[in-house]
């Protein structure tokens, strides 16, 4: 194991242990003893808000550098470029249409529009790794998906759905429970598991597709496992906590120069960096002295927004 | 047949027939050219060798068998290519970069000694050790396209195909990389390389094989293919041949045909 991967590691522990004492009441560590009539707080909403912030965070960090690996580009993001949007509008139909029906409807349902969402963009960017083509398409894709996410929101039978549909958009991690955990981390670890078997391939494209093909990469099945494997991170992701965008632009970004810029060695420090970052940003949240909690996926927009523009005037020249 | 050639080979891409009935058979240990104009079918026909293209009819095939069957792999072991393109798309150091040619060798389980002993072969050869740690936007464009030979040669391939590699080259590193593509062959790889410049398939090749309209005018020993009537029915163009005070031949472009 690497060090950078030793370090982060330590530093999503010492993460979840804030997670776990900090917010509006702080608890010490040890009150989890059911004696303590504070260890409800601690088992039934801390600690799971806690474990989902480290699996949301690292699916997002996971499936951000499979899809810059994939794509070639660093720009890309699940969340910035609609695979999260399909996701979203997935879980929004079934909000739609009653999400009474099961709690296993909406994450199906967000699979599917992050599935369809990622094949599309593979289809009309993959080929070619024109990071032009996939701007556009992304910018398009994302257009589409909040569009059809408005009009549902315009069409809601109750304003109840309409505000529910409204506040789980922006992305957060605030009253989950076990629930979601149980929900969220079969997919997540499916799509995990996938992801470790797309190192050499992704490697293989740095030289482009042809060098890959020649190499004897199978650039077809190559797709599929991209295309599941960041489908079920994302759409787990947004099934448990809405929108989150930037967390894998961020974190593939910064460990790349620390980990080497090889496509399969960012995988696992992506994912262990994308736990760190969103545990402490759903801790900072907590912390901050607003009348009501600021929301996760607008914190992360607002640290990633401004990153995202200084990393597009760095390569400007390289772009224009 | 044993060897890598291609039999009756025609492709047909977006309606139009880039191959037509291609015959040829390639030697190991030797350097052919691929010449022809632009749309000649030069890279089409590497890329039906290298596997890259199935064929509409006929066959590529290696020791016998059909290379586009061939399981992946294997194929990436014993053909290696070297694109046009020359891209990368990541800022890797230049050891990472040459290493990436031990793919097709690689286990799961990373790198074994023995990929660690053909990347510094590679590395050598190529005169490009001294880059070892050098980050790869760092590169200069010649220190790049050998940089790029070393991949290729770090598969340690029993078949070299190079798409234009001299593109983009001064003549000084385009002197270095025909070396380099010479020393292969010299090692036992068959080398085949697509050239625009008439004068480096003189210099470099023991082959040539010249194509016109996806047909093949002449293939043979370069001395006897690479004469002034042939070269006007392949380019359309007149030439005067001549010869260096070491006896190397060069060929001069005169008029359109």
């Amino acid at each position: 194991m690497s060090r950078l991967t030793l370090w982060l590691l330590v530093g999503c522990v010492a993460a979840a242990a804030l997670s776990v004492v900090a917010g509006k009441v702080w608890l010490p560590l040890d009150a989890w003893t059911a004696a303590d009539p504070r260890s409800i707080i601690i088992v039934e909403l801390r600690l799971p808000r806690t474990v989902l912030a480290l699996v949301v965070g690292a699916a997002l960090g996971l499936s951000g550098a499979v899809m810059q690996g994939y794509l070639r580009n660093p720009l890309a993001d699940p969340g910035l470029f609609g695979v999260s949007s399909g996701a979203a509008l997935g879980a929004v139909v079934s909000l739609f249409f009653g999400y009474a029906v099961s709690a296993y409807l909406l994450p199906v349902f967000a699979l599917v529009g992050a599935a369809a969402t990622m094949a599309l963009l593979a289809l009309i960017a993959g080929r070619s790794g024109s990071l032009m083509l996939f701007t556009l398409a992304g910018l398009i894709i994302t257009s589409i998906g909040s569009s059809a996410t408005a009009l549902a929101i315009s069409l809601a039978p109750t304003p109840f759905v309409a505000s529910e549909i409204m506040t789980w958009l922006n992305g957060a991690l605030t009253d989950r429970s076990w629930q979601d955990v149980e929900l969220a981390t079969p997919m997540i670890a499916a799509g995990a598991v996938l992801a470790a078997f797309l190192g050499r391939s992704l490697d293989a494209l740095t030289l482009g597709e042809d060098a890959a093909r020649s190499m004897g990469i199978n650039l077809g099945r190559l797709q599929l496992l991209v295309i599941l494997s960041t489908s079920l991170c994302v759409a787990a992701s947004v099934a448990a906590a809405g929108v989150i965008s930037f967390v894998g632009l961020l974190v593939a970004h910064m460990v790349r120069p620390l980990a080497g810029h090889r496509p399969s060695a960012i995988l696992l420090p992506s994912a262990l960096g994308g736990a760190l970052l969103l545990t402490l940003a759903d801790a900072g949240v907590r912390l901050l002295p607003t009348v009501s909690e600021l929301r996760l996926g607008i914190a992360t927009a607002m640290l990633g927004g401004p990153f995202f523009f200084a990393m597009l005037i760095r390569m400007r020249r390289k772009l224009a | 047949m044993s060897g890598l050639a291609a039999s009756s080979l025609s492709l047909t891409l977006r309606g139009r027939r880039v191959l037509d009935g291609i015959d040829l058979a390639f030697a190991r240990g030797r350097v052919t050219a691929l010449l022809g104009p632009n749309g000649a079918g030069k890279s089409s026909l590497l890329a039906c060798l290298a596997g890259l293209r199935t064929p509409d009819s006929g066959s590529a095939t290696i020791d016998g068998e059909a290379v586009a069957t061939l399981d992946g792999r294997t194929r990436g072991r014993r053909i290696g290519l070297l694109p046009q393109s020359g891209e990368v798309h990541w800022n890797v150091d230049v050891t990472t970069l040459v290493g990436l040619g031990r793919l097709p060798h690689r286990g799961r389980f990373g790198e074994t000694e023995a990929d660690r002993a053909a990347v510094a072969r590679a590395m050598a050869a190529t005169d490009v050790t001294h880059l070892a740690d050098r980050a790869v936007e760092r590169l200069s464009g010649g220190e790049r396209g050998r940089v790029l030979l070393s991949r290729v040669l770090a598969g340690e391939p029993e078949w070299l195909l190079a798409d234009e590699p001299l593109a983009s080259l001064d003549p000084a590193h385009q002197i270095d990389v025909l070396a380099r593509l010479h020393e292969a062959a010299r090692d036992g790889a068959g080398v085949i390389v697509v050239l625009h410049d008439l004068n480096q398939a003189a210099r470099v090749a023991d082959d040539v094989v010249l194509l016109r309209e996806g047909r093949v005018i002449a293939a043979g020993e370069a001395d006897a293919v690479l004469t002034a009537p042939r070269i006007a029915e392949t380019y359309g163009v007149t030439v005067e041949i001549g010869h260096a005070a070491d006896g190397r031949r060069f060929i001069v472009p005169l008029d359109r045909a």
